[in-house]
């Protein structure tokens, strides 16, 4: 038996302080990003919550420039661009996306121009991809408990629109007759997936931000149909996702062909991938054995 | 500005101009900024691993764009789109990300890719961005009709025939080849914003398809040679101007839209008030 734990668990993994911070910090992000995943999911804004955390690279590459804590520019600039987003953006999904892509364009613009100076007017090559790519390895101790806090705020904004939000996440128009102010409810949930994004892109990079937001909320809204279940599914899929890669991160350095780490965010993305095809596959017949069956419920619209 | 080397930039750039122009408008008229955002920066994994194991990076990011491209259309069907989108992109990330470990890539170069390198253009680049340019516009005018059809009225286009999934895999196909040819000179975050800043003008501008069609080829391709006309003048980042002027063509085209429209409704109270 100990010997398999110690082959599940390379020497050193409990031991070692960056794998404590980053079972802590991302595990953090992981639920946050579960939670609200589900109404971005719902709400046919994944594209939004993919672009906030390149957005919020803007902002960190600003502050790196201008010597603020990078916290406060990758948060600043996401909201600031969920604002815009909102303002330019048309009901429509279609035109809905077309704002969120203009928007991107020009945050990734500055990002750009950022970097440039970034890397010419002081000398930090790696900070391109470390702060497109992120790692978990390397977050500072001190910055967790302002994560917590953010994440905390994020999460607040969730748990009081939840029933106005899920409402006007089914049928706007329900709501609208209903008197729910739809038009700002769309707003705050904006604002809330917006912190808890360039929070976690910040902590564990974009790819990851953008895979634990959309990921395990689809696999999760496949698995079930109620909200609440959902959410409670789609929290406990990325902290699996994310704890597990990051035990396989730590385990891969074993690995041949050399002794050399592979990165943390290949395998959560790669876990988050599998679990959306087992839902997908699971559900696709689940669907097609109901299709035999002489009363066909209605099935889920995708 | 226009010596000897300078020469092959500004033929790829006009090119990518085109092609970003005639691509853009359907992206723009099917909504699909998702798609053609994700396949450029998720094909940026290919050139990682192109050059990880020694091969020409057009042929990663060929490879990689195609194989996203199939990936979304795949799993697009068979649930939410935007979904199906974002993890696709994300795999192919991820995968980037594990080819960038292993490999010993000068960061600048992995800038470049990101943001685009106007300067970095050699002869033997232009032959095959000419020759995959021509493949794109040629698909899109084959499939014009059937896809104009099946873009804005899908229902109307299945009773004629018209398969909107198989339609749907061919333009995603096109996406994926006028991405990895336009990549490496305007960058993988950034050829998106030409595909959908310029088009989404000309759109507000004219309703009338060849029109703005044609429209949106003339403002990408104002856009990249304005870009590298100030990149090369400042030496920032072609990027940075890439995306700044394709979001200053999209206000500009939402304010003439909105102006017209407030001189129209003049217009219309003015005549019935004569009347």
């Amino acid at each position: 038996m100990s010997h398999l734990l110690r082959f599940v668990f390379e020497p050193g993994f409990f031991a070692s302080a960056p794998v404590h911070v980053a079972v802590v910090a991302g595990g953090v992000a992981a639920i946050v990003s579960g939670i609200l995943g589900v109404f971005t999911v719902m709400r046919g804004q994944s594209y939004a919550g993919h672009a906030f955390a390149d957005i919020s690279v803007t902002g960190g590459s600003g502050s790196f420039l201008i010597g603020i804590s990078p916290i406060w520019g990758f948060a600043g600039t996401s909201v600031l661009a969920a604002g815009i987003m909102d303002m330019i953006g048309i009901r429509r999904p279609r035109g809905r996306d077309l704002a969120t892509g203009i928007v991107r364009g020009a945050g990734l613009g500055l990002a750009a121009l950022f970097l440039y100076w970034d890397t010419t007017h002081t000398s930090t090559t790696g900070a391109t991809i470390t702060i497109l790519f992120g790692s978990m390895f390397i977050i500072s101790t001190s910055i967790i408990p302002v994560i917590v806090a953010f994440s905390l705020v994020a999460l607040g904004i969730a748990a009081v629109l939840y029933r106005p939000l899920l409402l006007s996440s089914v049928s706007a128009d329900l709501a609208f007759a209903r008197g729910i102010p739809v038009r700002l409810t769309g707003v705050l949930c904006l604002v809330a997936i917006a912190v808890s994004v360039s929070l976690s892109a910040l902590t564990i990079g974009t790819i990851l931000s953008t895979a634990l937001l959309v990921g395990p909320a689809a696999t999760a809204l496949r698995l079930t149909s109620k909200p609440g279940l959902a959410i409670a599914w789609s929290a406990l899929i990325g902290l699996g996702a994310t704890w597990l890669g990051i035990l396989l991160a730590y385990d891969s350095f074993y690995w041949p062909p050399a002794k050399h780490g592979w990165p943390v965010s290949f395998f959560v993305v790669t876990l988050v991938f599998l679990f959306y095809l087992a839902a997908q596959l699971a559900s696709s017949r689940r669907t097609r054995s109901e299709r035999h069956a002489p009363a066909p419920a209605p099935g889920q619209g995708g | 500005m226009f010596s000897g080397f300078m020469v092959n930039t500004w033929t790829v750039a006009t090119i990518v101009a085109v092609v970003a122009g005639v691509v853009g408008f359907f992206v723009v008229l099917r909504g699909s900024a998702f798609v053609a955002d994700a396949l450029p920066t998720g094909a940026f994994a290919g050139a990682a691993g192109a050059s990880l194991i020694g091969v020409n990076t057009l042929v990663g990011l060929g490879v990689f764009s195609l194989a996203g491209a199939l990936g979304i259309g795949w799993l697009g069907r068979r649930g939410r789109h935007d979904v199906a989108t974002a993890l696709t992109l994300v795999l192919m990330l991820g995968l980037g990300a594990l080819f960038l470990s292993f490999s010993v890539e000068y960061a600048p170069e992995i800038y470049s890719l990101l943001f685009g390198e106007v300067l970095g253009i050699s002869v033997n680049e232009v032959a095959p961005v000419a020759a995959l340019g021509a493949v794109c516009v040629v698909a899109i005018m084959v499939m014009f009709r059937p896809l104009m059809l099946a873009s804005v009225m899908p229902e109307l286009g299945e009773a004629r025939g018209v398969r909107s999934y198989r339609i749907e895999m061919y333009f995603l196909v096109v996406i994926a080849l006028a991405t990895s040819m336009a990549l490496p000179v305007v960058g993988a975050l950034l050829i998106f914003s030409l595909m959908i800043g310029p088009p989404a003008a000309a759109r507000s501008v004219t309703d009338d398809p060849y029109l703005a069609m044609a429209l949106s080829v003339v403002i990408a391709m104002g856009t990249v040679w304005a870009a590298i006309a100030a990149s090369y003048a400042s030496n920032w980042p072609v990027g940075f101007f890439v995306g700044m002027i394709g979001a200053f063509c999209y206000g500009a085209g939402r304010g003439w839209a909105a102006w017209r429209r407030t001189r129209v409704g003049h217009g219309a109270t003015s005549t019935a008030l004569a009347r």
